[in-house]
C-alpha cells in the first residue's frame, strides 16, 4: 500500500540515450496504472528507475513520501513481474514463491502457510513442488505472480508479464491480474503493449511517446478525449481516420466534402488561433449509414466498400478515399509501431463501424453520415487536438460520473481501510471483466 | 526428396560414422595400453616387443613405486599442491569471470588483455625469474611454491570458462533476486552461484589437469621430495644400473597418476548437465 510519486524524472543512458524526459506522475494508494506507448519509448525505463534497477539522472522518486532515488531495490519493498517470468529454474515453484520470503528472514511455517494461501489464489496448488522448465507458459506466469504476491508489497511493477502468452490464455490471465489486483488492493504500475489491456486494466493510463507523457487519464478519457494526434491514433483499435483537411470560415473541407463545423468546435479552433491545413480524425463508430441518420445534421457523403466485415452486432466496413492521406510525423511512428506501415499506397483507407441494420455488402454503395459534432481537429504542425477541451466536457457529460467521481471513489477507497479495494472496483464503470 | 539428415542416417552412413569413431578411439589407446602393458610386465619381459604383456603378468612394478617413499610422497604433494591450488584459482576464478560478464568497471578491457597475456606468455621465459624470486623469499622447493605459479597460469583459463558461464545466466534472474528482497552477495549465493554450478565443475577439472600434468615448474621450482610432484619424481625414478631406463617404475606411475584424474571427470561429469537454466525465461 503506497503513494507512488515521480517528480521529473529524467533517465539518460550512459551512452547518452535520453530514455524518459521530464516525467511526473502520482500514483494515488491501491490504484492501478498502465502505462503504454510504441516499442522504445521508455516504459521498462521508467518501471526499472520506480523499481531501483536503474538509477534516476535527475528529479525525484517518492514512495509514501520518502525519497528513493538511491534506495537499493531490496528496501524500497516492491514485487516485480517480468516479461520473461525470470524464474528461478533450480527452485521448485514453492521455492520459487517462498524466495523473497526466504530472504527476509521470515520463520518456515509461515512461509508454507503463504506460499499456500497464493498457489490457492493462482491456481497452482498441484505444481508446488514441481521445476518452472515443466511447467507450460501460463503456469509459469502465474508463478511469477505468486512470487510478487507473497510478501505482500507496497506495489507492484510489471513489465509486459502477459506478452508471451498466446491470445487466449492472455485474456484469461488479464481477467486473473484484474481480480488479484482488486482483491489485495496493492498500487500496481503495468506495462503493457496491449489495446485492450490498456483500456480495460487500469485506473489510469499514461500514453509515453519518446520519453515523453502523451496524456493521463482514465481510459474512457482518453479515448474520448484524447490530447494530440498521437493519442489519439493510439488509443483505440481499429483506429481513428485521420483526414488532411481545410478549414475556412465556418467550415471544414475533407475528402468527405465540405460540411459546416458545429459552432463548439469552430470557436474552440479559433480560440486555439487554428484554421486553414489541419487533419481531422474520426472514430469508426461515429459514421453510420444515411438512412438510418434521417434529418440528423452531420456530413453526408457517398463510399464504395471494399471490404465488409459482418461482427453480428456490428460490422466494420472499410473504403478507399482518394487524394492522399493525412501526413505527419506522429502518423507515420504508429503505422510503424503497429506494422501498417504504407498500406494504401494511393488513396485514404477509411474504417467505419456501422448497425447491423445498414445491411452493405463488398463492393456495395451507400450513402455514409457522420457525426460533425464528434469530430477531432488536429493542429498539423504540433499535432495537438484544438477541440481537445470539448471534447472532453461533452466525454465527462456522456459518462455517468465521470472522471471526477473516479478519483472520488479511489480516496474513499483508500480511507476505508478493510475491503476498500472491493469497493473501488464495484464503483468503476471502466473496469469490465 | 532427401534432405540432408536423411542422408546422414542411412545405414552407409552410420557405418562409415562407426569406422572413423573407432580409429580415432584407438588411435588414441594405442599408447595408453601400450603404458599399461608395460607397467604389468615382469622386469624380464619389459623389453620383449610384445604389445600385450603375453609373457606373465605381474604388479612387481607396482609394488616397488609404493614401497618407495620417493613416489607416495609425490603422490601427496601432488595431490595437495594440484587440489589447493584448484581451489584458489576457482575461487579467485568465480569473482573475477563475474565482474567481466556482469559490470562495467573502468580497466575492464585492460584487465580482459592481462590476463589473456598471462595465458600467452611463454611459461618456460619465467623459469628463471620465478626461481630467483622463491630462492629469495625462501618459498624455493615449497607447496606456495608451486601452488601460485599454477594459480597464475590456471586463472586466465578459469576466468574465461568461467564467464562464458555466467554470461549464459539471464540477467533478468539477478534483478528478480534484487527485487525479492536480496543483497548482491545474497543473489549470487542463492541464485548465480547454483547456476553457474556446471561451468564451475567443468572448470574445476580443467584447471586441476592442467596442474596435476604440469612438468616443468615441477622440476625447476622443487629440490627434493618436499614438493616435488609426481610428473618430477618421475625422472628422477633410478634402474637398476645407471645405464638402465626404469621403464616399469615409470610406466606404473604414469597409470597411477592417470587414475585420479579419471575419478575426478567421472564424477563431476553427471553434475555437469546441460540446460540447467532451462526454464528460467520462456524459450
Ligand atoms: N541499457 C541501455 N543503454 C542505453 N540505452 C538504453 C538502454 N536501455 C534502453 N535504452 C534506450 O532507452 C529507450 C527506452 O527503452 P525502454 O526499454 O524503456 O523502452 P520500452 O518502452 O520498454 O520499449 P519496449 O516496448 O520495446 O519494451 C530506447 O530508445 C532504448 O534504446
Ligand atoms: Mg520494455
Amino acid at each position: 500500500m503506497a503513494e507512488i510519486e515521480l517528480d521529473h524524472v529524467v533517465k539518460r543512458y550512459p551512452d547518452g540515450a535520453l530514455a524518459v524526459q521530464d516525467f511526473n506522475l502520482t500514483i494515488a494508494d491501491k490504484e492501478f496504472i498502465i502505462l503504454v506507448g510504441p516499442s522504445g519509448c521508455g516504459k521498462s525505463t521508467t518501471l526499472n528507475m520506480v523499481a531501483g534497477l536503474e538509477d534516476i539522472t535527475q528529479g525525484e522518486l517518492r514512495i509514501d513520501g520518502k525519497v528513493m532515488n538511491t534506495v537499493a531495490p531490496k528496501d524500497r519493498d516492491i514485487a516485480m513481474v517480468f516479461q520473461s517470468y525470470a524464474l528461478y529454474p533450480h527452485m521448485t515453484v514453492a521455492e520459487n514463491m517462498g524466495f523473497p520470503l526466504r530472504l527476509a528472514k521470515v520463520d518456515k511455517a509461515t512461509i508454507r502457510q503463504k506460499v499456500e494461501e497464493a498457489a490457492e489464489m493462482l491456481e497452482l496448488t498441484q505444481h508446488l513442488d514441481r521445476k518452472p522448465s515443466n511447467l507450460s507458459g501460463g503456469q509459469r506466469q502465474r508463478v511469477a505472480m505468486g512470487r510478487a504476491i507473497v510478501r505482500s508489497p507496497k506495489a507492484f511493477l510489471m513489465d509486459e508479464p502477459l506478452s508471451n502468452l498466446d491470445a487466449k490464455l492472455r485474456v484469461q490471465m488479464r481477467t486473473q491480474v484484474s481480480r488479484i489486483q482488486k482483491t489485495l488492493g496493492t498500487t500496481t504500475l503495468y506495462v503493457t503493449h496491449d489495446q485492450t489491456e490498456a483500456m480495460t486494466l487500469g485506473d489510469r493510463v499514461v500514453v509515453m511517446r519518446a520519453g515523453i507523457i502523451q496524456q493521463v487519464g482514465a481510459p474512457q478519457e482518453l479515448y474520448d478525449a484524447p490530447k494530440n494526434i498521437f493519442v489519439a491514433g493510439f488509443i483505440g483499435s481499429p483506429s481513428m481516420n485521420f483526414l488532411p483537411a481545410q478549414i475556412n470560415g465556418g467550415q471544414v473541407t475533407t475528402a468527405l466534402g465540405t460540411v459546416d463545423l458545429p459552432d463548439e468546435l469552430r470557436r474552440a479552433v479559433e480560440s486555439r488561433g487554428g484554421g486553414g491545413e489541419v487533419i481531422i480524425g474520426i472514430r469508426p463508430e461515429h459514421f453510420e449509414i444515411g438512412r438510418l441518420k434521417e434529418g440528423v445534421p452531420g456530413g453526408r457523403f457517398n463510399a464504395t466498400f471494399d471490404i465488409v466485415e459482418s461482427m453480428g452486432s456490428d460490422i466494420f466496413a472499410y473504403f478507399t478515399l482518394s487524394g492522399s492521406g493525412a501526413k505527419s510525423k506522429e502518423l507515420e511512428e504508429l503505422a510503424a509501431d503497429t506494422g501498417q506501415e504504407s498500406l494504401g499506397g494511393d488513396g485514404i483507407q477509411v474504417g467505419v463501424r456501422l448497425d447491423p441494420e445498414a445491411r452493405v455488402s463488398d463492393g456495395s454503395t451507400a450513402e455514409l453520415w457522420y457525426d460533425t459534432s464528434k469530430l477531432h481537429i488536429f493542429d498539423l504542425k504540433s499535432g495537438e487536438n484544438l477541440t481537445h477541451e470539448v471534447a472532453k466536457a461533452s466525454s465527462a457529460a456522456s459518462t455517468v460520473d465521470g472522471p471526477g467521481a473516479r478519483n472520488a471513489s479511489a480516496a474513499a477507497a483508500s480511507a476505508a481501510v478493510g475491503d476498500g479495494g472491493a469497493d473501488t472496483a464495484g464503483a468503476d464503470p471502466l473496469r469490465k471483466d | 526428396m532427401t534432405t540432408l539428415a536423411e542422408l546422414n542416417s542411412t545405414p552407409g552412413k552410420k557405418a562409415a560414422w562407426w569406422v572413423a569413431d573407432i580409429a580415432v578411439v584407438i588411435y588414441a589407446l594405442i599408447p595408453v595400453i601400450w603404458t599399461i602393458s608395460l607397467s604389468l610386465k615382469t622386469p624380464g619381459n619389459i623389453n620383449d616387443g610384445k604389445y600385450l604383456p603375453t609373457g606373465g603378468m605381474s604388479f612387481e612394478s607396482y609394488q616397488a613405486i609404493f614401497k618407495d617413499t620417493v613416489f607416495t610422497r609425490a603422490l601427496i604433494n601432488s595431490i595437495g599442491i594440484c587440489l589447493i591450488s584448484t581451489a584458489i584459482a576457482l575461487l579467485l576464478g568465480v569473482f573475477a569471470a563475474y565482474a567481466i560478464a556482469r559490470l562495467d568497471f573502468p580497466g575492464k578491457k585492460l584487465m580482459i588483455m592481462m590476463s589473456l597475456l598471462v595465458a600467452m606468455f611463454p611459461q618456460i621465459a619465467l623459469i628463471t625469474p620465478l626461481f630467483k624470486i622463491e630462492t629469495a623469499i625462501g618459498i624455493f622447493d615449497t607447496w606456495p611454491g608451486l601452488i601460485i605459479p599454477y594459480v597464475t597460469f590456471a586463472l586466465p583459463l578459469a576466468i574465461y570458462t568461467l564467464s562464458a558461464f555466467f554470461r549464459e545466466i539471464p540477467w533478468e534472474l539477478e534483478k528478480a533476486a534484487k527485487m525479492d528482497g536480496a543483497t548482491p552477495f545474497q543473489a549470487f549465493k542463492d541464485v548465480i552461484a547454483p547456476l553457474a554450478l556446471p561451468g564451475v565443475f567443468t572448470t574445476a577439472i580443467l584447471v586441476f589437469i592442467s596442474c596435476w600434468n604440469d612438468f616443468l615448474y615441477a622440476l625447476s621450482l622443487t629440490s627434493t621430495s618436499a614438493a616435488r610432484t609426481v610428473p618430477a619424481a618421475m625422472s628422477y625414478f633410478t634402474g637398476a644400473t645407471t645405464y638402465e631406463v626404469p621403464v616399469g617404475p615409470i610406466t606404473a606411475a604414469a597409470v597411477v597418476i592417470t587414475i585420479p584424474v579419471l575419478v575426478l571427470v567421472l564424477l563431476f561429469q553427471r553434475r555437469i548437465v546441460a540446460g540447467l537454466t532451462n526454464g528460467a525465461v520462456k524459450g
